[in-house]
């Protein structure tokens, strides 16, 4: 089958690959539709996640037609169309029965800190991603959902990651009515970000970002306020300006460990590795957020550490909430979103490109060009299914 | 223009009506996410017992925050080479430990020198260029292209120079 290929950082190809196989009772092989190439995916391709090997296929958000079923799977049948949730979880551990599947204690051998993640290097498990023409699916009676009927299949594929995170960021936020939210970061999950902050009943909410395209796509899509950070000398009196001096009600990170706008933040985080990352956002996060608000982060940081101003954080007694999102329990109420009219997800795909131009569709993505947002790869027997369809 | 009066000491929903949606999940019930910590899981099929254990048939670390392997892991890419028992060296230590992290991101760099040396022994040359998206770039930003040539020729050129000069002096 072709695949994505990791060759090392700034470099994939798409080549040949062995097709996977049922390894546990409970896996299933599923026909890709659909894979997106999200933000996170990014931090892999810059060779910024410790344990990413040669050979890795990434892509932890797709769609796909089971092919194959275990013995013991019962809840999937061959040919049911799912969209698979990012976390490879149990359902069954301390944590999945408290509904934190992103924090799944069955399915990461090399990591206690993180879940089982598609195509996400060894750290999140050694499992292959979904930006090929077929993936192995574990834990298939709990993962995957059939695509309701009336779900575009370019919906259903931002449900595998990016809309979920985005709601569960704002929904960390704990927003109450008529707070002011600044998110920081606009693309998709701060997108995502931004249109769920309405749906909590925000007040206000501001985007922040550098990226003009981006900025002019959110205030349209989410009828929000933006702000170019290059315009502003410093992030936390613009915001306190723009909150009659108190603060945001809540600040979320939607940006992580590759965040510029700090040269300090910068060389010691992205180009020296000095720590996992550039912290910068997190700065402005907890320097910008009112007295008792909440700081809730989802953007991607590495294992090892930041530099933060935790000082700040508890002299102003803020609340700070941080998870991977755990798609599966978010779902049935985002699809909900979707049927109803409130969200239209899949306003944000800029680019449909054959998986075999992954090449480019990653350099596209990473240096923003062609005003890209957001990139669906499409395998050839996707396409050669539409044509026949 | 920028606001400063506080959207909360308002209180009038009327302005948000243009907003498709908004408040639908004002109410904390609504919210899929709350509280944090929900039993028991809403999962529509419930598993009644935790999963049986994946055979081991290829070289699989586990960290050693935890007492064993797990019953469901991925088998993609297995160790090997340098880089391989690099990253066994990284797994005797903790998470924990900055050492354990460190190791692996110096096994990914040996991996990918090993990765070029893979494919030449095996007949292919790798378009590295093709690999880091050129077409794209030449397609949707030909100026900063022809800049990033130029500022790279003019860095190795310089370089030359020096070196060049060093040699006759010496």
């Amino acid at each position: 089958m072709l695949a994505m290929n990791y060759r090392g950082p700034y470099r994939v190809r798409v080549q040949q690959k062995a097709e996977p196989s049922i390894e546990h009772p409970n896996d299933a092989i599923v026909r890709v539709t659909r894979a997106c190439i999200c933000g996170s995916d990014l931090h892999l391709y810059h060779g910024l996640v410790p344990d990413t090997r040669i050979g890795s296929t990434f892509g932890h958000e797709f769609t796909g037609i089971v092919e194959e079923i275990g013995p013991s799977v019962q809840n999937l049948k061959v040919g049911d169309h799912v969209l698979v949730p990012f976390n490879i979880f149990c359902g069954a551990c301390y944590f999945c029965r408290r509904e934190l599947y992103s924090n799944c204690h069955n399915t990461n051998a090399e990591a206690t800190a993180v879940g089982g993640i598609y195509g996400y290097s060894h750290t999140a498990g050694g499992y292959d991603g979904g930006q090929a023409e077929y993936v192995r699916v574990p834990m298939a009676d709990v993962g995957p959902t059939v695509i309701p009927a009336d779900l575009d299949p370019d919906d259903a594929v931002l449900l595998t990651d990016a809309f979920p995170t985005g709601y569960q960021a704002a929904e960390m936020g704990d927003i109450d009515e008529g707070d002011t939210v600044v998110i920081f970061g606009a693309g998709p999950i701060g997108i995502f970000a931004a249109k769920s902050a309405w749906l909590l009943g925000a007040g206000r909410v501001i985007v922040v970002d550098h990226v003009e395209y981006r900025l002019q796509f959110v205030q349209t899509y989410a009828q929000c306020e933006v702000v170019n950070f290059k315009d502003v000398r410093d992030m936390a009196v613009h915001i306190k300006k723009m909150t009659d001096g108190l603060g945001a009600d809540v600040c979320i990170d939607c940006v992580g460990c590759e965040a510029v706008g700090n040269v300090m933040q910068s060389i010691t985080g992205r180009y020296l590795k000095l720590q996992a990352g550039a912290a910068t956002v997190l700065h402005w996060c907890i320097n910008s957020v009112r007295k008792g608000g909440v700081v809730s982060i989802v953007g991607v940081y590495g294992p090892t550490f930041n530099a933060i101003p935790i000082g700040n954080a508890v002299n102003k007694g803020l609340t700070l909430r941080m998870n991977q999102a755990s798609v599966k329990r978010h779902l049935p109420r985002l699809i909900e979103h979707i049927q109803a009219g409130r969200i239209d997800p899949k306003q944000i795909i800029t680019h449909r490109v054959p998986l075999e131009e992954a090449a480019d569709a990653y350099h596209l993505f990473s240096s923003k060009l062609d005003n890209c947002i957001k990139t669906v790869l499409i395998p050839p027997t996707a396409s050669r299914l539409q044509v026949e369809v | 223009m920028e606001q400063t009066v506080h959207p909360k000491e308002e209180g009038d929903r009327s302005r948000y009506a243009h907003i498709q949606g908004w408040g639908a999940d004002l109410d904390h019930s609504n919210r899929p996410g709350y509280p944090m910590e929900r039993m028991p899981a809403r999962l529509p099929h419930p598993p009644q017992h935790e999963p049986e254990q994946q055979p081991v048939d290829v070289t699989v670390f586990h960290s050693i925050e935890r007492p064993r392997i797990t019953p469901v892991f991925g088998t993609s890419v297995p160790p090997s080479g340098c880089s391989g028992r690099l990253r066994a060296w990284a797994f005797k230590y903790s998470e924990n430990n900055i050492f354990h992290w460190l190791l692996l991101l110096f096994a990914d760099r040996i991996n990918m020198m090993e990765g070029i040396g893979d494919d030449l022994r095996s007949g292919h040359v790798p378009n590295v260029l093709g690999e880091m998206g050129i077409k794209a770039e030449l397609k949707h930003n030909p100026v900063g292209f022809a800049r990033k040539v130029a500022v790279t020729s003019a860095v190795v050129g310089v370089a030359c120079f020096l070196i060049a000069r060093r040699k006759r002096r010496a």
